[in-house]
């Protein structure tokens, strides 16, 4: 009897799962294992793909371009990562302080983060537009001349870096929750001990949303890993290259210039980039990760 | 906007003395100064969105004025007429093109992601705990890494330009969800399919008429989260989707950005951005607490 009752569920846990077990092999499980396989090979998609061992990581050490879409992926990130982090927490502390029309704050500036990455990128652009754009307009109101910003490959990235900005409602909200499930009692207890505003923030506030932000950030690098759309709707990479975003590199070679096989080699190193990333920061988050109730 | 979350803890490092005039209680300098920076972040944030509506209301000549106008002399309301009779844009057609890719999706994330979900949470067997950290693991999977592999698949299946490798694989769940719906279906007790049991109900007739009636904000979740996620997307429609018959509204816009256009009609191109936010726009006005809770939700784990 005992058996039968664990053979039958068995059965339908594997029923009831079958659609994603079906999906992970298909389109994960597969994909992962054959762009490894495609990754030594040259193939155009037409004709057969050819074996050429490590041909294709041979060339992509000396491809200034490859080594340029990484330089630019990583600039992106370490300024952008740590900025977006650093104000949605504060604009969430902001809002979790005792001040009138909270709801509306919060809906506000989570307001640009519902409007989708083309949409943005479409408006940006014209925003920074050099000569009818508002952005220089409002700059020229305090004197400064703005630059041409997409059209330089000395400020494109910084225009990105600067939109940015707009995103950060969709972290602050987070955030927001994190701070409100700190515990009344523990802030009271903090205060009762005459601890200042500081050190309750260090010692109290961070400790318990540590969690929230070390997840934040993981997902964050993994994002800033794989901009796309701004460098396809605004900046097609340039101007010379300055906004040439990794994805961006494997995307061109890979359906414009339709070398899959190149392109997988790219693919295959950017997740494990995003794996040994992803593996450092749950490592190094021991010190500043707290977990309520301890780790299991 | 509903305060429930906020309420909460609204007067905790207040005095019991304090707590009772707490109403017209005075702001501390702090306190003001914060209301202070919120509204000058508030006025930056909001201001990009006044210019899109602005922009979308001027004239084209209006539009390339210099300095620009924050509120438009001359009102077009007509750039939204030319935006669906334009026959190079063909509005219509992507709006319509990224309806069907967004309900399908939605009806096959939800649905999918339920069945799996509830399979996770119900049964005990052989190999569950490592299918459920693969399952896990796989929400970190980059699209881009696996992305070559799967076209050569769909093209070899002669599925390019159509939605299919768009909508299939959402019929076969997607990790997110499913984890948020396990999570969900954790916290319905166990005594609740006694009674279907003992009425020898189907397995999957618990599932359909005990589980799925009861998740109706889990489910709903979901369904905006895949909306949003889908009507949003660029990267693979813009891989599956060569024929402009064919093109959802974000491959449609990107397209009018790098076309033929001398000068990209900016006007029209917000009008196009509105129209395309709309539909976020008011999902999220009809379903905030969910949506809120849902952002809480995938963002804490």
């Amino acid at each position: 009897m005992k058996l039968s009752e664990s053979k039958r569920e068995n059965f339908y846990f594997y029923l009831f799962i079958s659609p994603w077990l079906i999906g992970f092999l298909v389109f994960a499980l597969y994909p992962i294992l054959s762009s490894l396989y495609y990754s030594f090979t040259d193939y155009d998609i037409i004709s057969k793909p050819t074996f050429i061992g490590l041909d294709n990581f041979r060339e992509l050490f000396q491809d200034e371009l490859f080594y340029k879409s990484i330089v630019v992926t990583l600039k992106y990130t370490f300024i952008s990562v740590p900025l977006g982090l650093f104000l949605s927490l504060i604009f969430a502390m902001l809002i979790n302080m005792k001040i009138p029309a909270q709801g509306f704050f919060r809906t506000a500036m989570y307001f640009p983060s519902m409007i989708s990455g083309v949409s943005m990128s479409l408006l940006w652009f014209w925003i920074f537009n050099p000569e009818a754009g508002i952005f220089n307009y409002i700059l020229s109101l305090f004197g400064v001349k703005g630059p041409a910003w997409f059209l330089d490959e000395k400020f494109a990235m910084w225009a990105l870096i600067i939109m940015t900005f707009w995103g950060v409602g969709a972290g602050m909200i987070i955030f927001l929750a994190g701070l409100q499930g700190v515990p009344a009692s523990l802030l009271e207890a903090a205060r009762l001990d005459g601890a200042s505003k500081w050190k309750t923030f260090w010692n109290v506030t961070f400790p318990m949303i540590s969690p929230v932000f070390l997840f934040q950030l993981i997902m964050a690098v993994i994002e800033s890993f794989q901009v796309f759309t701004q460098a396809y709707v605004m900046t097609q990479g340039g101007p010379n290259y300055s906004t040439r975003f990794y994805v961006f590199n494997v995307y061109v070679s890979a359906f414009k210039d339709f070398r899959l096989g190149y392109a997988s080699a790219m693919a295959w190193l950017l997740l494990l980039a995003i794996l040994i990333v992803t593996v450092i920061i749950m490592k190094s988050s021991n010190r500043f990760v707290y977990y309520e109730g301890g780790r299991d | 906007m509903s305060n429930s979350v906020t309420e909460r803890n609204t007067h905790v490092t207040m005095d019991p003395a304090a707590l009772k005039a707490d109403s017209r209680r005075k702001m501390t300098i702090g306190e003001i100064i914060a209301f202070i920076l919120l509204i000058c972040i508030t006025i930056t944030m909001i201001f990009p969105v006044v210019f899109m509506v602005s922009t979308a209301l001027k004239t084209s000549k209006e539009m390339l004025q210099f300095p620009p106008t924050i509120i438009p002399r001359v009102f077009a309301w007509e750039n939204f007429r030319t935006l669906f009779a334009n026959e190079e844009i063909k509005f219509g057609i992507l709006y319509k093109n990224s309806i069907i890719v967004a309900v399908v999706s939605v009806i096959g994330t939800v649905f999918s992601s339920a069945l799996v979900a509830y399979g996770f949470t119900r049964y005990r067997a052989k190999g569950k705990r490592i299918l459920f950290m693969l399952m896990i693991s796989t929400m970190m999977l980059p699209y881009p890494a696996v992305m070559i592999p799967q076209f050569i698949l769909f093209s070899n299946l002669g599925w390019v330009n159509s939605f299919l490798p768009l909508i299939v694989p959402t019929f076969l769940g997607s990790a997110y969800q499913i984890f948020l719906l396990r999570q969900f279906f954790m916290s319905l007790p166990n005594e609740l399919y006694d009674s279907g049991r003992i009425d020898g109900c189907t397995e999957f007739r618990l599932f359909w008429k005990i589980a799925l009636p009861l998740s109706g904000p889990a489910l709903a979740t979901v369904a905006i989260f895949t909306f949003i996620w889908t009507w949003n997307d660029l990267l693979g429609p813009v891989l599956y989707l060569s024929s402009q018959e064919k093109f959802t509204l974000p491959v449609g816009l990107a397209a009018m950005m790098s076309s033929k256009f001398r000068i990209a009609p900016y006007n029209l191109l917000m009008c196009a951005s509105i129209m395309t936010t709309l539909p976020i726009i008011a999902i999220f006005a009809s379903a905030q607490k969910h949506f809120t809770e849902g952002i809480v939700l995938t963002g804490i784990k």
